[in-house]
Protein backbone atom coordinates (compact mmCIF):
# COMPACT_ATOMS: atom_id res chain seq x y z
CA UNK A 1 0.00 0.00 0.00
CA UNK A 2 1.41 3.35 -0.85
CA UNK A 3 1.79 6.17 1.63
CA UNK A 4 -0.43 8.58 -0.28
CA UNK A 5 -3.39 6.24 0.07
CA UNK A 6 -2.91 5.86 3.82
CA UNK A 7 -2.50 9.59 4.35
CA UNK A 8 -5.54 10.33 2.19
CA UNK A 9 -7.70 7.83 4.09
CA UNK A 10 -6.63 9.15 7.49
CA UNK A 11 -7.29 12.73 6.40
CA UNK A 12 -10.74 11.75 5.10
CA UNK A 13 -11.61 9.97 8.36
CA UNK A 14 -10.49 12.94 10.46
CA UNK A 15 -12.40 15.41 8.27
CA UNK A 16 -15.61 13.36 8.47
CA UNK A 17 -15.25 12.99 12.25
CA UNK A 18 -14.67 16.70 12.81
CA UNK A 19 -17.31 17.95 10.36
CA UNK A 20 -20.06 15.68 11.60
CA UNK A 21 -19.26 16.09 15.30
CA UNK A 22 -19.56 19.83 14.76
CA UNK A 23 -22.70 19.37 12.64
CA UNK A 24 -24.21 17.21 15.37
CA UNK A 25 -23.69 20.14 17.73
CA UNK A 26 -25.23 22.58 15.29
CA UNK A 27 -28.02 20.08 14.71
CA UNK A 28 -29.20 20.68 18.26
CA UNK A 29 -29.18 24.44 17.58
CA UNK A 30 -31.20 24.02 14.37
CA UNK A 31 -33.60 21.73 16.16
CA UNK A 32 -34.22 24.21 18.96
CA UNK A 33 -34.64 27.10 16.55
CA UNK A 34 -36.97 25.25 14.18
CA UNK A 35 -39.09 23.90 17.03
CA UNK A 36 -39.18 27.37 18.57
CA UNK A 37 -40.41 29.04 15.38
CA UNK A 38 -43.04 26.37 14.85
CA UNK A 39 -44.25 26.91 18.41
CA UNK A 40 -44.11 30.73 18.16
CA UNK A 41 -41.12 31.11 20.48
CA UNK A 42 -37.69 32.55 19.86
CA UNK A 43 -35.54 29.61 20.98
CA UNK A 44 -31.99 30.23 22.20
CA UNK A 45 -31.24 33.95 21.96
CA UNK A 46 -28.89 34.92 24.79
CA UNK A 47 -25.50 33.35 23.99
CA UNK A 48 -24.04 35.21 21.01
CA UNK A 49 -25.99 36.70 18.09
CA UNK A 50 -29.30 34.85 17.70
CA UNK A 51 -28.02 32.33 20.22
CA UNK A 52 -25.47 30.97 17.75
CA UNK A 53 -22.86 30.36 20.45
CA UNK A 54 -25.33 28.22 22.41
CA UNK A 55 -23.66 25.20 20.79
CA UNK A 56 -20.30 26.17 22.30
CA UNK A 57 -21.90 26.80 25.67
CA UNK A 58 -23.57 23.38 25.58
CA UNK A 59 -20.29 21.77 24.58
CA UNK A 60 -18.38 23.39 27.46
CA UNK A 61 -21.14 22.36 29.85
CA UNK A 62 -21.06 18.72 28.70
CA UNK A 63 -17.26 18.49 28.77
CA UNK A 64 -16.83 20.00 32.21
CA UNK A 65 -19.73 18.24 33.94
CA UNK A 66 -18.87 15.62 36.52
CA UNK A 67 -18.92 12.10 35.09
CA UNK A 68 -21.17 10.29 37.54
CA UNK A 69 -21.25 6.50 37.54
CA UNK A 70 -23.97 5.29 39.91
CA UNK A 71 -23.22 2.60 42.47
CA UNK A 72 -25.24 -0.37 41.24
CA UNK A 73 -24.61 -0.14 37.51
CA UNK A 74 -22.61 -2.73 35.57
CA UNK A 75 -19.64 -0.44 35.14
CA UNK A 76 -17.81 -1.66 31.97
CA UNK A 77 -21.04 -1.99 29.99
CA UNK A 78 -22.37 1.29 31.32
CA UNK A 79 -19.19 3.04 30.17
CA UNK A 80 -19.14 1.25 26.81
CA UNK A 81 -22.72 1.93 25.72
CA UNK A 82 -22.42 5.61 24.66
CA UNK A 83 -19.22 4.83 22.76
CA UNK A 84 -21.06 2.17 20.73
CA UNK A 85 -23.73 4.64 19.64
CA UNK A 86 -21.27 7.36 18.65
CA UNK A 87 -18.66 5.05 17.10
CA UNK A 88 -21.05 3.02 14.95
CA UNK A 89 -22.68 6.21 13.66
CA UNK A 90 -19.32 7.37 12.32
CA UNK A 91 -18.25 3.90 11.17
CA UNK A 92 -21.35 3.75 9.00
CA UNK A 93 -20.18 6.92 7.27
CA UNK A 94 -17.19 5.05 5.81
CA UNK A 95 -19.20 3.87 2.79
CA UNK A 96 -21.19 7.04 2.10
CA UNK A 97 -20.04 9.30 -0.77
CA UNK A 98 -20.47 12.81 0.61
CA UNK A 99 -19.43 14.75 -2.47
CA UNK A 100 -18.61 13.88 -6.10
CA UNK A 101 -14.94 13.31 -6.76
CA UNK A 102 -12.90 16.42 -7.43
CA UNK A 103 -9.32 17.36 -8.30
CA UNK A 104 -7.05 19.45 -6.09
CA UNK A 105 -3.60 20.34 -7.45
CA UNK A 106 -3.81 17.48 -9.93
CA UNK A 107 -4.72 14.95 -7.25
CA UNK A 108 -8.14 13.33 -7.58
CA UNK A 109 -9.97 13.03 -4.30
CA UNK A 110 -12.79 10.52 -3.80
CA UNK A 111 -14.80 11.85 -0.86
CA UNK A 112 -15.69 8.37 0.36
CA UNK A 113 -13.50 6.55 2.87
CA UNK A 114 -13.93 3.15 1.28
CA UNK A 115 -15.96 2.35 -1.85
CA UNK A 116 -16.76 -1.26 -0.99
CA UNK A 117 -19.05 -3.00 -3.46
CA UNK A 118 -21.67 -3.73 -0.79
CA UNK A 119 -21.81 -0.11 0.45
CA UNK A 120 -25.46 0.30 1.34
CA UNK A 121 -25.65 -3.05 3.11
CA UNK A 122 -22.63 -2.11 5.21
CA UNK A 123 -24.11 1.27 6.12
CA UNK A 124 -27.41 -0.24 7.24
CA UNK A 125 -25.69 -3.07 9.18
CA UNK A 126 -23.39 -0.76 11.11
CA UNK A 127 -26.19 1.72 11.80
CA UNK A 128 -28.20 -1.18 13.20
CA UNK A 129 -25.42 -2.00 15.68
CA UNK A 130 -25.88 1.56 16.95
CA UNK A 131 -29.08 0.45 18.69
CA UNK A 132 -26.91 -1.63 21.04
CA UNK A 133 -26.00 1.68 22.70
CA UNK A 134 -29.47 2.38 24.12
CA UNK A 135 -29.99 -1.34 24.77
CA UNK A 136 -26.80 -1.84 26.78
CA UNK A 137 -27.01 1.55 28.48
CA UNK A 138 -30.55 0.77 29.54
CA UNK A 139 -29.78 -2.74 30.76
CA UNK A 140 -26.63 -1.77 32.66
CA UNK A 141 -28.15 1.25 34.40
CA UNK A 142 -29.96 -0.59 37.23
CA UNK A 143 -32.86 1.79 36.73
CA UNK A 144 -36.41 0.73 35.90
CA UNK A 145 -37.00 3.50 33.39
CA UNK A 146 -33.75 2.60 31.66
CA UNK A 147 -34.73 -1.06 31.56
CA UNK A 148 -38.09 -0.21 29.97
CA UNK A 149 -36.20 1.86 27.43
CA UNK A 150 -33.85 -1.07 26.70
CA UNK A 151 -36.82 -3.39 26.14
CA UNK A 152 -38.34 -0.83 23.82
CA UNK A 153 -35.15 -0.43 21.83
CA UNK A 154 -35.11 -4.20 21.24
CA UNK A 155 -38.74 -3.95 20.09
CA UNK A 156 -37.96 -1.01 17.80
CA UNK A 157 -35.01 -2.88 16.35
CA UNK A 158 -36.93 -6.01 15.39
CA UNK A 159 -39.70 -3.85 13.93
CA UNK A 160 -37.94 -1.41 11.65
CA UNK A 161 -35.09 -3.64 10.44
CA UNK A 162 -37.42 -5.72 8.25
CA UNK A 163 -38.95 -2.62 6.68
CA UNK A 164 -35.58 -1.05 5.83
CA UNK A 165 -34.36 -4.26 4.25
CA UNK A 166 -37.46 -4.96 2.18
CA UNK A 167 -37.89 -1.32 1.16
CA UNK A 168 -34.28 -1.18 -0.05
CA UNK A 169 -34.61 -4.43 -1.94
CA UNK A 170 -36.86 -3.03 -4.68
CA UNK A 171 -34.56 -0.14 -5.76
CA UNK A 172 -31.55 -2.43 -5.47
CA UNK A 173 -33.22 -4.87 -7.85
CA UNK A 174 -33.52 -2.07 -10.40
CA UNK A 175 -29.94 -0.83 -9.98
CA UNK A 176 -28.34 -4.25 -9.68
CA UNK A 177 -25.56 -3.06 -7.37
CA UNK A 178 -25.13 -2.42 -3.66
CA UNK A 179 -22.57 0.36 -4.05
CA UNK A 180 -23.91 3.83 -3.25
CA UNK A 181 -21.82 5.29 -6.09
CA UNK A 182 -23.42 2.90 -8.60
CA UNK A 183 -26.85 3.78 -7.21
CA UNK A 184 -26.01 7.45 -7.68
CA UNK A 185 -24.77 6.92 -11.23
CA UNK A 186 -27.95 5.01 -12.11
CA UNK A 187 -29.94 8.23 -11.58
CA UNK A 188 -27.52 10.52 -13.35
CA UNK A 189 -29.88 11.55 -16.20
CA UNK A 190 -31.83 14.17 -14.28
CA UNK A 191 -34.80 14.57 -12.00
CA UNK A 192 -37.01 12.19 -14.00
CA UNK A 193 -34.49 9.39 -13.40
CA UNK A 194 -34.71 9.63 -9.61
CA UNK A 195 -35.64 6.35 -7.99
CA UNK A 196 -38.14 8.20 -5.81
CA UNK A 197 -40.40 8.44 -8.89
CA UNK A 198 -40.06 4.85 -10.06
CA UNK A 199 -40.17 3.46 -6.48
CA UNK A 200 -42.40 5.88 -4.53
CA UNK A 201 -43.63 3.14 -2.16
CA UNK A 202 -40.12 2.03 -1.26
CA UNK A 203 -39.14 5.68 -0.75
CA UNK A 204 -41.95 6.35 1.73
CA UNK A 205 -41.38 3.06 3.57
CA UNK A 206 -37.64 3.70 3.91
CA UNK A 207 -38.35 7.22 5.06
CA UNK A 208 -40.70 5.95 7.78
CA UNK A 209 -38.18 3.32 8.85
CA UNK A 210 -35.48 6.02 9.02
CA UNK A 211 -37.49 7.70 11.77
CA UNK A 212 -37.48 4.46 13.75
CA UNK A 213 -33.81 3.89 13.02
CA UNK A 214 -32.75 7.28 14.38
CA UNK A 215 -35.39 7.25 17.13
CA UNK A 216 -36.99 10.49 16.02
CA UNK A 217 -40.32 11.73 17.16
CA UNK A 218 -43.18 9.61 16.02
CA UNK A 219 -41.02 6.66 17.11
CA UNK A 220 -39.17 8.38 19.93
CA UNK A 221 -40.37 5.77 22.41
CA UNK A 222 -36.86 4.69 23.42
CA UNK A 223 -36.31 7.91 25.34
CA UNK A 224 -39.71 9.47 25.73
CA UNK A 225 -39.25 12.30 28.23
CA UNK A 226 -42.87 12.39 29.36
CA UNK A 227 -43.23 8.74 30.29
CA UNK A 228 -39.81 7.20 30.99
CA UNK A 229 -37.73 10.31 31.89
CA UNK A 230 -34.79 10.03 29.47
CA UNK A 231 -34.98 6.25 29.03
CA UNK A 232 -31.51 4.79 28.63
CA UNK A 233 -29.99 8.22 29.29
CA UNK A 234 -31.53 8.66 32.74
CA UNK A 235 -28.41 7.66 34.70
CA UNK A 236 -25.91 9.27 32.34
CA UNK A 237 -24.29 12.65 32.82
CA UNK A 238 -21.72 14.83 31.16
CA UNK A 239 -19.94 13.71 28.01
CA UNK A 240 -21.20 10.11 28.18
CA UNK A 241 -24.70 11.43 27.66
CA UNK A 242 -23.23 13.82 25.09
CA UNK A 243 -21.88 10.86 23.09
CA UNK A 244 -25.40 9.41 22.83
CA UNK A 245 -26.48 12.79 21.55
CA UNK A 246 -23.69 13.10 18.99
CA UNK A 247 -24.45 9.56 17.79
CA UNK A 248 -28.14 10.33 17.36
CA UNK A 249 -27.58 13.55 15.42
CA UNK A 250 -24.75 12.14 13.31
CA UNK A 251 -27.06 9.23 12.47
CA UNK A 252 -29.75 11.70 11.36
CA UNK A 253 -27.29 13.35 8.98
CA UNK A 254 -25.96 10.06 7.62
CA UNK A 255 -29.39 8.54 7.03
CA UNK A 256 -30.35 11.81 5.28
CA UNK A 257 -27.35 11.35 2.98
CA UNK A 258 -28.33 7.73 2.34
CA UNK A 259 -31.92 8.67 1.48
CA UNK A 260 -30.81 11.53 -0.75
CA UNK A 261 -28.37 9.28 -2.63
CA UNK A 262 -30.65 6.26 -3.04
CA UNK A 263 -33.94 7.93 -3.80
CA UNK A 264 -33.34 11.56 -4.81
CA UNK A 265 -30.50 11.26 -7.28
CA UNK A 266 -27.60 11.97 -4.93
CA UNK A 267 -25.02 14.35 -6.39
CA UNK A 268 -26.19 13.70 -9.95
CA UNK A 269 -23.55 14.03 -12.66
CA UNK A 270 -20.90 15.22 -10.22
CA UNK A 271 -20.93 18.92 -11.14
CA UNK A 272 -20.74 21.60 -8.47
CA UNK A 273 -24.48 22.21 -8.85
CA UNK A 274 -25.13 18.52 -8.27
CA UNK A 275 -22.96 18.50 -5.17
CA UNK A 276 -24.76 21.47 -3.67
CA UNK A 277 -28.03 19.83 -4.70
CA UNK A 278 -27.06 16.84 -2.55
CA UNK A 279 -26.45 19.14 0.40
CA UNK A 280 -29.84 20.80 -0.17
CA UNK A 281 -31.56 17.39 -0.21
CA UNK A 282 -29.79 16.39 3.00
CA UNK A 283 -30.81 19.68 4.58
CA UNK A 284 -34.41 19.04 3.52
CA UNK A 285 -34.44 15.56 5.07
CA UNK A 286 -32.86 16.90 8.26
CA UNK A 287 -35.42 19.69 8.40
CA UNK A 288 -38.18 17.13 7.87
CA UNK A 289 -36.99 15.24 10.99
CA UNK A 290 -37.39 18.45 13.02
CA UNK A 291 -40.68 19.38 11.33
CA UNK A 292 -42.19 16.01 12.23
CA UNK A 293 -41.08 16.44 15.81
CA UNK A 294 -42.99 19.71 16.01
CA UNK A 295 -46.08 18.38 14.25
CA UNK A 296 -46.62 14.81 15.41
CA UNK A 297 -47.39 13.15 18.74
CA UNK A 298 -45.41 10.13 19.90
CA UNK A 299 -46.86 6.68 19.44
CA UNK A 300 -46.84 3.71 21.80
CA UNK A 301 -44.46 0.74 21.35
CA UNK A 302 -47.31 -1.63 20.46
CA UNK A 303 -48.52 0.85 17.83
CA UNK A 304 -45.05 0.94 16.29
CA UNK A 305 -44.92 -2.86 16.12
CA UNK A 306 -48.44 -2.99 14.70
CA UNK A 307 -47.51 -0.40 12.08
CA UNK A 308 -44.28 -2.12 11.07
CA UNK A 309 -45.40 -5.73 11.00
CA UNK A 310 -49.05 -5.52 9.98
CA UNK A 311 -49.10 -2.49 7.67
CA UNK A 312 -45.67 -1.64 6.32
CA UNK A 313 -44.22 -5.13 5.92
CA UNK A 314 -47.01 -6.49 3.65
CA UNK A 315 -46.79 -3.31 1.55
CA UNK A 316 -43.02 -3.73 1.29
CA UNK A 317 -43.31 -7.39 0.26
CA UNK A 318 -45.94 -6.54 -2.36
CA UNK A 319 -43.69 -3.77 -3.65
CA UNK A 320 -40.79 -6.21 -4.03
CA UNK A 321 -42.96 -8.79 -5.84
CA UNK A 322 -44.44 -6.22 -8.23
CA UNK A 323 -41.00 -4.73 -8.93
CA UNK A 324 -39.71 -8.22 -9.71
CA UNK A 325 -42.55 -8.93 -12.13
CA UNK A 326 -42.13 -5.59 -13.90
CA UNK A 327 -38.36 -6.06 -14.27
CA UNK A 328 -38.93 -9.58 -15.59
CA UNK A 329 -41.47 -8.40 -18.18
CA UNK A 330 -39.18 -5.55 -19.26
CA UNK A 331 -36.14 -7.78 -19.75
CA UNK A 332 -38.20 -10.45 -21.53
CA UNK A 333 -39.66 -7.79 -23.84
CA UNK A 334 -36.20 -6.49 -24.64
CA UNK A 335 -34.91 -9.92 -25.60
CA UNK B 1 1.59 -6.60 6.39
CA UNK B 2 -1.70 -4.87 7.20
CA UNK B 3 -3.58 -8.09 6.66
CA UNK B 4 -1.34 -9.95 9.09
CA UNK B 5 -1.76 -7.28 11.74
CA UNK B 6 -5.52 -7.19 11.20
CA UNK B 7 -5.74 -10.99 11.31
CA UNK B 8 -3.88 -11.34 14.61
CA UNK B 9 -5.70 -8.37 16.11
CA UNK B 10 -9.13 -9.71 15.27
CA UNK B 11 -8.18 -13.28 16.15
CA UNK B 12 -7.11 -12.14 19.61
CA UNK B 13 -10.21 -10.00 20.00
CA UNK B 14 -12.55 -12.78 18.91
CA UNK B 15 -10.97 -15.37 21.17
CA UNK B 16 -10.94 -12.91 24.05
CA UNK B 17 -14.59 -12.05 23.58
CA UNK B 18 -15.76 -15.65 23.41
CA UNK B 19 -13.61 -16.50 26.45
CA UNK B 20 -15.48 -13.82 28.38
CA UNK B 21 -18.77 -15.24 27.06
CA UNK B 22 -17.95 -18.66 28.48
CA UNK B 23 -16.14 -17.71 31.67
CA UNK B 24 -18.22 -14.89 33.09
CA UNK B 25 -21.10 -15.40 35.50
CA UNK B 26 -22.75 -12.11 34.58
CA UNK B 27 -25.45 -12.41 31.93
CA UNK B 28 -24.89 -8.92 30.56
CA UNK B 29 -21.14 -9.46 30.09
CA UNK B 30 -21.73 -12.79 28.38
CA UNK B 31 -24.28 -11.38 25.94
CA UNK B 32 -22.28 -8.26 25.14
CA UNK B 33 -19.06 -10.20 24.65
CA UNK B 34 -20.88 -12.63 22.36
CA UNK B 35 -22.32 -9.81 20.26
CA UNK B 36 -18.86 -8.25 20.00
CA UNK B 37 -17.25 -11.59 19.13
CA UNK B 38 -19.80 -12.27 16.39
CA UNK B 39 -19.18 -8.83 14.91
CA UNK B 40 -15.38 -9.28 15.09
CA UNK B 41 -15.73 -12.54 13.15
CA UNK B 42 -17.05 -10.53 10.19
CA UNK B 43 -13.55 -8.99 9.94
CA UNK B 44 -12.22 -12.37 8.74
CA UNK B 45 -14.78 -12.45 5.95
CA UNK B 46 -13.72 -8.95 4.89
CA UNK B 47 -10.05 -9.99 4.93
CA UNK B 48 -10.84 -12.99 2.73
CA UNK B 49 -12.60 -10.75 0.22
CA UNK B 50 -16.07 -12.05 1.08
CA UNK B 51 -17.59 -8.63 1.75
CA UNK B 52 -21.17 -9.79 1.33
CA UNK B 53 -20.85 -12.62 3.85
CA UNK B 54 -19.10 -10.28 6.29
CA UNK B 55 -21.98 -7.81 6.25
CA UNK B 56 -24.53 -10.61 6.44
CA UNK B 57 -22.67 -11.90 9.51
CA UNK B 58 -23.07 -8.45 11.13
CA UNK B 59 -26.74 -8.08 10.18
CA UNK B 60 -27.81 -11.57 11.23
CA UNK B 61 -25.97 -11.66 14.54
CA UNK B 62 -26.89 -8.10 15.54
CA UNK B 63 -30.52 -9.12 15.33
CA UNK B 64 -30.08 -12.60 16.75
CA UNK B 65 -28.13 -11.49 19.83
CA UNK B 66 -30.60 -8.66 20.27
CA UNK B 67 -33.30 -11.32 20.72
CA UNK B 68 -31.08 -13.07 23.31
CA UNK B 69 -30.84 -9.80 25.21
CA UNK B 70 -34.61 -9.63 25.26
CA UNK B 71 -34.75 -13.12 26.79
CA UNK B 72 -32.06 -12.15 29.30
CA UNK B 73 -34.13 -9.15 30.26
CA UNK B 74 -37.16 -11.32 30.86
CA UNK B 75 -35.50 -14.09 32.88
CA UNK B 76 -32.65 -12.51 34.89
CA UNK B 77 -31.75 -9.40 36.72
CA UNK B 78 -28.93 -8.74 34.29
CA UNK B 79 -27.11 -6.35 36.61
CA UNK B 80 -26.40 -9.11 39.17
CA UNK B 81 -23.94 -11.98 38.91
CA UNK B 82 -25.48 -15.39 38.54
CA UNK B 83 -24.54 -18.22 40.87
CA UNK B 84 -24.16 -21.28 38.70
CA UNK B 85 -24.86 -24.75 40.07
CA UNK B 86 -22.01 -27.10 39.18
CA UNK B 87 -22.71 -30.56 40.52
CA UNK B 88 -19.77 -32.38 38.99
CA UNK B 89 -17.00 -30.10 37.71
CA UNK B 90 -14.89 -33.08 36.59
CA UNK B 91 -17.42 -34.27 34.03
CA UNK B 92 -17.76 -30.73 32.70
CA UNK B 93 -13.98 -30.49 32.37
CA UNK B 94 -13.73 -33.88 30.68
CA UNK B 95 -16.52 -33.12 28.20
CA UNK B 96 -14.98 -29.73 27.50
CA UNK B 97 -11.59 -31.24 26.71
CA UNK B 98 -13.11 -33.91 24.46
CA UNK B 99 -15.16 -31.35 22.56
CA UNK B 100 -12.17 -29.03 22.12
CA UNK B 101 -9.91 -31.84 20.88
CA UNK B 102 -12.57 -32.96 18.44
CA UNK B 103 -13.02 -29.45 17.03
CA UNK B 104 -9.25 -29.00 16.64
CA UNK B 105 -8.99 -32.39 14.94
CA UNK B 106 -11.84 -31.66 12.54
CA UNK B 107 -10.40 -28.26 11.64
CA UNK B 108 -6.83 -29.43 11.25
CA UNK B 109 -7.30 -32.65 9.28
CA UNK B 110 -7.91 -31.02 5.86
CA UNK B 111 -4.93 -28.71 6.48
CA UNK B 112 -2.63 -31.67 7.29
CA UNK B 113 -3.69 -33.63 4.24
CA UNK B 114 -3.45 -30.33 2.27
CA UNK B 115 -6.83 -31.03 0.77
CA UNK B 116 -8.18 -27.48 0.81
CA UNK B 117 -9.12 -25.84 -2.44
CA UNK B 118 -11.75 -23.26 -3.29
CA UNK B 119 -14.73 -24.73 -5.12
CA UNK B 120 -15.73 -21.26 -6.21
CA UNK B 121 -12.62 -19.05 -6.30
CA UNK B 122 -13.11 -15.30 -6.30
CA UNK B 123 -14.04 -14.15 -9.77
CA UNK B 124 -12.95 -10.59 -10.38
CA UNK B 125 -15.45 -10.08 -13.22
CA UNK B 126 -18.48 -10.90 -11.07
CA UNK B 127 -19.32 -8.96 -7.93
CA UNK B 128 -19.31 -10.59 -4.53
CA UNK B 129 -23.06 -10.64 -3.98
CA UNK B 130 -23.72 -11.78 -7.57
CA UNK B 131 -21.30 -14.70 -7.14
CA UNK B 132 -23.13 -15.84 -4.01
CA UNK B 133 -26.45 -15.46 -5.81
CA UNK B 134 -25.31 -17.65 -8.71
CA UNK B 135 -24.11 -20.43 -6.40
CA UNK B 136 -27.11 -20.20 -4.12
CA UNK B 137 -29.70 -20.31 -6.89
CA UNK B 138 -28.06 -22.96 -9.06
CA UNK B 139 -26.02 -25.56 -7.23
CA UNK B 140 -27.50 -25.12 -3.75
CA UNK B 141 -31.06 -24.32 -4.82
CA UNK B 142 -32.64 -27.31 -3.07
CA UNK B 143 -30.95 -26.81 0.34
CA UNK B 144 -31.76 -23.12 0.05
CA UNK B 145 -35.45 -23.79 -0.60
CA UNK B 146 -35.58 -26.44 2.15
CA UNK B 147 -34.10 -23.93 4.60
CA UNK B 148 -36.71 -21.40 3.49
CA UNK B 149 -39.54 -23.89 4.07
CA UNK B 150 -38.12 -24.78 7.50
CA UNK B 151 -38.03 -21.12 8.46
CA UNK B 152 -41.60 -20.73 7.27
CA UNK B 153 -42.68 -23.71 9.39
CA UNK B 154 -40.89 -22.23 12.40
CA UNK B 155 -42.55 -18.88 11.81
CA UNK B 156 -46.03 -20.38 11.55
CA UNK B 157 -45.39 -22.43 14.69
CA UNK B 158 -44.21 -19.34 16.53
CA UNK B 159 -47.32 -17.42 15.53
CA UNK B 160 -49.56 -20.32 16.58
CA UNK B 161 -47.83 -20.61 19.96
CA UNK B 162 -47.73 -16.91 20.71
CA UNK B 163 -50.82 -15.62 18.97
CA UNK B 164 -53.63 -17.03 21.09
CA UNK B 165 -54.87 -13.63 22.23
CA UNK B 166 -53.69 -11.50 19.35
CA UNK B 167 -57.13 -9.98 18.78
CA UNK B 168 -57.05 -8.47 22.28
CA UNK B 169 -54.68 -5.71 23.31
CA UNK B 170 -53.96 -5.36 27.01
CA UNK B 171 -52.78 -1.80 26.42
CA UNK B 172 -56.19 -0.72 25.13
CA UNK B 173 -58.27 -2.49 27.81
CA UNK B 174 -59.49 -0.91 31.05
CA UNK B 175 -58.24 -2.30 34.36
CA UNK B 176 -61.63 -3.91 35.12
CA UNK B 177 -61.70 -5.72 31.79
CA UNK B 178 -58.24 -7.17 32.41
CA UNK B 179 -59.23 -8.27 35.93
CA UNK B 180 -62.39 -9.86 34.51
CA UNK B 181 -60.43 -11.64 31.78
CA UNK B 182 -57.82 -13.07 34.14
CA UNK B 183 -60.59 -14.14 36.57
CA UNK B 184 -62.48 -16.08 33.88
CA UNK B 185 -59.25 -17.66 32.75
CA UNK B 186 -58.09 -18.96 36.13
CA UNK B 187 -61.54 -20.34 37.02
CA UNK B 188 -61.81 -23.29 34.63
CA UNK B 189 -58.19 -24.11 35.42
CA UNK B 190 -59.05 -24.45 39.13
CA UNK B 191 -62.00 -26.70 38.34
CA UNK B 192 -59.72 -28.92 36.33
CA UNK B 193 -57.42 -29.20 39.31
CA UNK B 194 -60.34 -30.28 41.50
CA UNK B 195 -61.20 -33.23 39.26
Amino acid sequence: MDVAFIVETVVKIVVILLVFSALAGFGTYFERKVLAFMQRRLGPMHVGPYGLLQVAADGIKLFTKEDIIPQNVVKPIFKLAPVITAATAFMAAAAIPFWPEFTVFGYTVHPIVSDINIGILYVMAVMAIGLYGPLLGGMASANKFSLISAARSAAVFISYEVITGLALLAPLMMVGSLSLIDINNYQVGGISNWIAFSQPVAFILFWIAAFAETGRTPFHLVANDHEIIDGFGTEYSGMRWGLFFIGEYANMFFISFVMAIIFLGGYGDGSIAGAFGLLMKVAFFFFFFLWTRAAWPDIRPDQLMWLCWKVLMPIAVLNVVITGIVILIKTQGGM
Amino acid sequence: MFEAIAFYLFAALTIGMFTITVMTSQALYALTAMAAGMIFISAFFFMLGADFLGVVQIIVYTGAVMALYAFGMMFFDTTRTLVEKRENPRIIFLLGVIAATLVVFIMISPIISSNIEAHYPIDATVGNSQAIGYVLFTKYLVPFEVAAVMLLVAMVAGIVLAGKKMDKSLTLMAEEEIALMSATQTKPHDEEGAH
